[in-house]
């Protein structure tokens, strides 16, 4: 009886009304275009996004009748069965060709001395700071050169190569926490180098190296510029690619509902990924901050 | 008498170590030297030498070709298809730059036979030596790290250094649409075009208008999504507030959602015909549609709200996770100070949060500056500005020099802009860094 009481006192009452008035729009906010997404992927209209929203209009947009047609048309109408293994292979690719490089040059750079250490820092931490799609004529060049155009491993190793300068701070940011009395404690044992990272510091950074492996396995599904640039024929094209042309209302295969069941089959997957490693994210934004070390 | 051995090495790789009696060395080095001599054979000089083809430099192998080709950009435009010997200048430049990374590397092994010549020459002569058994032993725990990274040093010499130089030196060719090798040559003009944006008028007009609207957009669009993700934090780990996870959990929606997925999604729901303008209309708010993407201001308005949208719940977490280590000791002692609960959050609460955050924020605000997905996915610059040089109102500096690029083939004009936001990203960055070793050190 006196909890309700006080609750309902004015000054008690109006601040919680207000927080959760806010609370609410705001999810609603998050939330609506979360839910049209879902809504339009099981819509039967096919039509403008206009006229989908009709047809789901509500708070809730559920649409009046359901199917998956949307779904079934990616893989008739569209190649979405192509750009998906062509996806998977570049993603798979640039996971593991990252973990291998980007962990060995991350321990290198946090945990030995070596003529020229300073000098890699410092270009590698330059190199990072020159937006580097704006190469993208030199990095056509080059795939013109070596006759990689058209090739989706090529692809590939650009990735693995180019997301060096950014995740090597990452990784050595995270290693330089790791107590150094580990290494010394293993090197006394006669451990070589090359045992101290397996057997010691690799499984001791795990963390970071799950997060780095996350980013190099998602980045390549949703980037754009690249694959435009450097695969032309249609068998090769990615899911970014072919999500872009059937999203964009001046495309010739423009469809709106094919994309929004495109997107979900794409984007649960990833929340799911994301929601289980939410932890670490929240460690690999913290170990950006220390970047500047 | 050692420095005879360091003399002998330099000519003759591997011949300073004969001397010194390390024949296996000796030969190793030797052997590195004709691998870079057969690779120059191999590419080109042999037939040169042979007199298989007329003595110039573009029929010389590589390493020789490469280093004319960067120096003099070709001489022989291929001005119809009946000219079968040309220069195709931007090949030349850039396998002058591959060769010249790869000469870097055979130098690094000439700098180090040669100072092993010397040390071991030195050595023998005081007396103490090392056979070169116990030399490799060493050597190969020595050399791990060069051998660990040698990978990564590849990858990132031929896809980040390579390219990145070969922009930047385009600021100082005549490389753009009018000059396309092979037809025409492309010529080293020095400062000519960094002149030429700061004197014309309309290249001056669109550097200054769309790095100033990029510079807003930098700013207002981090400032407004950690400003919204700081709202939200304090309501959700206010006390009135029942079920704070929950909250919090669905907060972070937008964050796992591929970012693509999102933007073209959004663009779908800008659009003329598109979902705000059904919501609106069927809501009886507007009569007829409004082309959100036809006007300056709506496509602006669009952006800041769809970047908020993506943006604010990492700042959110960041700042649910800070205003978590705040100890409770010290509101206790705050209250029996009587501060109020206002108070206690305008002076403890804010200036943690605002310390611990205000590194990533400018990183944020840094990295905002080249945020091209958002601006290329939803407006694509446009509607475009009849003042500016191929710029639309809601063009960033890097969407902007995309265009150049891509659609206009502007590519000196484009690589002088690429050497503008570099040099405005590395001040920035390296002032934050600065900044936060000085705070480490306190």
């Amino acid at each position: 009886m006196k909890k309700v009481k006080r609750f309902f006192h004015p000054r008690r009452f109006f601040p919680w009304l207000g927080v959760h008035i806010n609370l609410v729009v705001m999810a609603i906010i998050v939330l609506y275009p979360v839910l049209w997404l879902v809504g339009a992927a099981l819509s039967p209209i096919r039509g403008t996004p206009g006229a989908v929203t009709q047809d789901t209009f509500g708070i809730i947009p559920i649409p009046r009748a359901f199917t998956l047609d949307n779904f079934t048309r990616l893989f008739t109408d569209h190649n979405y069965g192509t750009w998906y293994r062509n996806s998977l292979i570049i993603a798979t690719i640039t996971l593991v060709g990252t973990i291998i490089v980007h962990t060995f040059m991350g321990f290198v750079f946090a945990r030995l001395q070596f003529r020229g250490r300073k000098t890699g820092l410092l270009s590698i931490m330059v190199l990072q700071m020159f937006p580097s799609f704006l190469a993208m004529v030199a990095i056509y060049s080059i795939f013109l050169t070596f006759g990689w155009l058209d090739n989706i491993y090529a692809l590939a190793f650009l990735y693995i190569g180019g997301g060096i300068p950014g995740t090597m701070w990452l990784m050595r940011g995270y290693m330089l926490n790791i107590p150094k009395s580990l290494d010394e404690a293993a090197y006394m044992d006669g451990a070589s180098k090359m045992q101290v990272f397996t057997k010691v510091i690799f499984p001791l950074s795990k963390p970071i190296i799950t997060f780095i492996g996350f980013g190099a396995f998602m980045g390549p599904w949703m980037d754009y510029i690249f694959p435009r640039l450097l695969l032309r024929s249609s068998h090769n094209h990615t899911i970014a690619i072919g999500l872009f042309n059937i999203s964009n209302p001046t495309d010739g295969a423009y469809d709106i509902t094919a994309f929004t069941a495109g997107a979900l089959i794409i984007a649960i997957p990833f929340g799911i990924i994301f929601f289980a490693f939410q932890k670490y994210f929240a460690l690999g934004a913290a170990a950006g901050a220390n970047k500047g070390e | 008498m050692a420095i005879l051995a360091a003399i002998m090495s330099a000519v003759i790789w591997g011949s300073g170590q004969f001397l010194n009696k390390q024949y296996i060395k000796g030969l190793f080095f030797f052997a590195i030297q004709m691998l870079m001599v057969g690779i120059e054979l191999y590419t080109g000089s042999l037939a040169l030498i042979l007199g298989h083809v007329p003595p110039h430099p573009r029929n010389a192998g590589m390493f020789i070709r490469g280093i004319w080709g960067v120096i003099t950009l070709g001489e022989i435009p291929r001005e119809s298809s009946a000219v079968l010997v040309y220069d195709h200048s931007t090949m030349l430049m850039l396998s002058g730059l591959i060769a010249i990374a790869i000469l870097l590397a055979f130098a690094v092994f000439w700098q180090w036979c040669i100072r092993d010549a010397y040390k071991t020459r030195k050595k023998l002569i005081s007396g103490e030596s090392e056979t070169t058994r116990t030399y490799v032993k060493r050597l190969l725990n020595d050399s791990f790290e060069y051998i660990a990274i040698a990978p990564g040093l590849a990858f990132v010499v031929l896809f980040s250094f390579v390219p990145i130089f070969f922009a930047f030196l385009t600021a100082f060719t005549n490389y753009n649409n009018q000059n396309i090798p092979p037809r025409h040559l492309v010529e080293w003009v020095g400062f000519d075009t960094f002149r030429t944006v700061i004197t014309s008028e309309i290249w001056g007009n669109t550097l200054i208008g769309v790095g100033l609207w990029t510079v807003i957009w930098a700013f207002v669009s981090t400032l407004l999504a950690f400003g919204v993700g700081f709202i939200q934090a304090v309501f959700i780990n206010s006390k009135l507030v029942r079920w704070p996870k929950l909250w919090r959990g669905l907060y972070i929606l937008p964050w796992a959602i591929p970012s693509l997925v999102s933007l073209l999604l959004f663009r779908n729901f800008f659009v003329t015909n598109g979902v705000i303008n059904q919501l609106l209309m069927d809501m009886n708010i507007i009569s007829s549609p409004i082309t959100f993407f036809g006007s300056v201001g709506w496509s602006r308005a669009a952006l800041f709200i769809i970047n908020t949208w993506l943006g604010f719940a990492g700042p959110m977490v960041l700042i649910t996770g800070v205003m978590t280590t705040l100890n409770p000791e010290t509101y206790e002692a705050a209250s029996i100070d009587g501060a109020s609960a206002f108070q206690q959050f305008r002076k403890l609460t804010l200036p943690t949060i605002f310390a611990a955050i205000s590194p990533l924020l400018i990183m944020g605000i840094a990295g905002a500056f080249n945020n091209f997905g958002i601006v290329f996915f939803v407006t694509g610059g446009g509607p475009m500005n009849a003042r500016y040089m191929m710029a639309g109102h809601t063009d960033l500096l890097i969407t902007w020099v995309y265009r150049l690029t891509l659609d206009h083939r502007m590519y000196n004009f484009a690589s002088v802009m690429s050497t503008f936001i570099f040099i405005v990203v590395a001040s920035v960055s390296g002032w934050n860094l600065t900044r936060t070793r000085a705070f480490r050190e306190e």
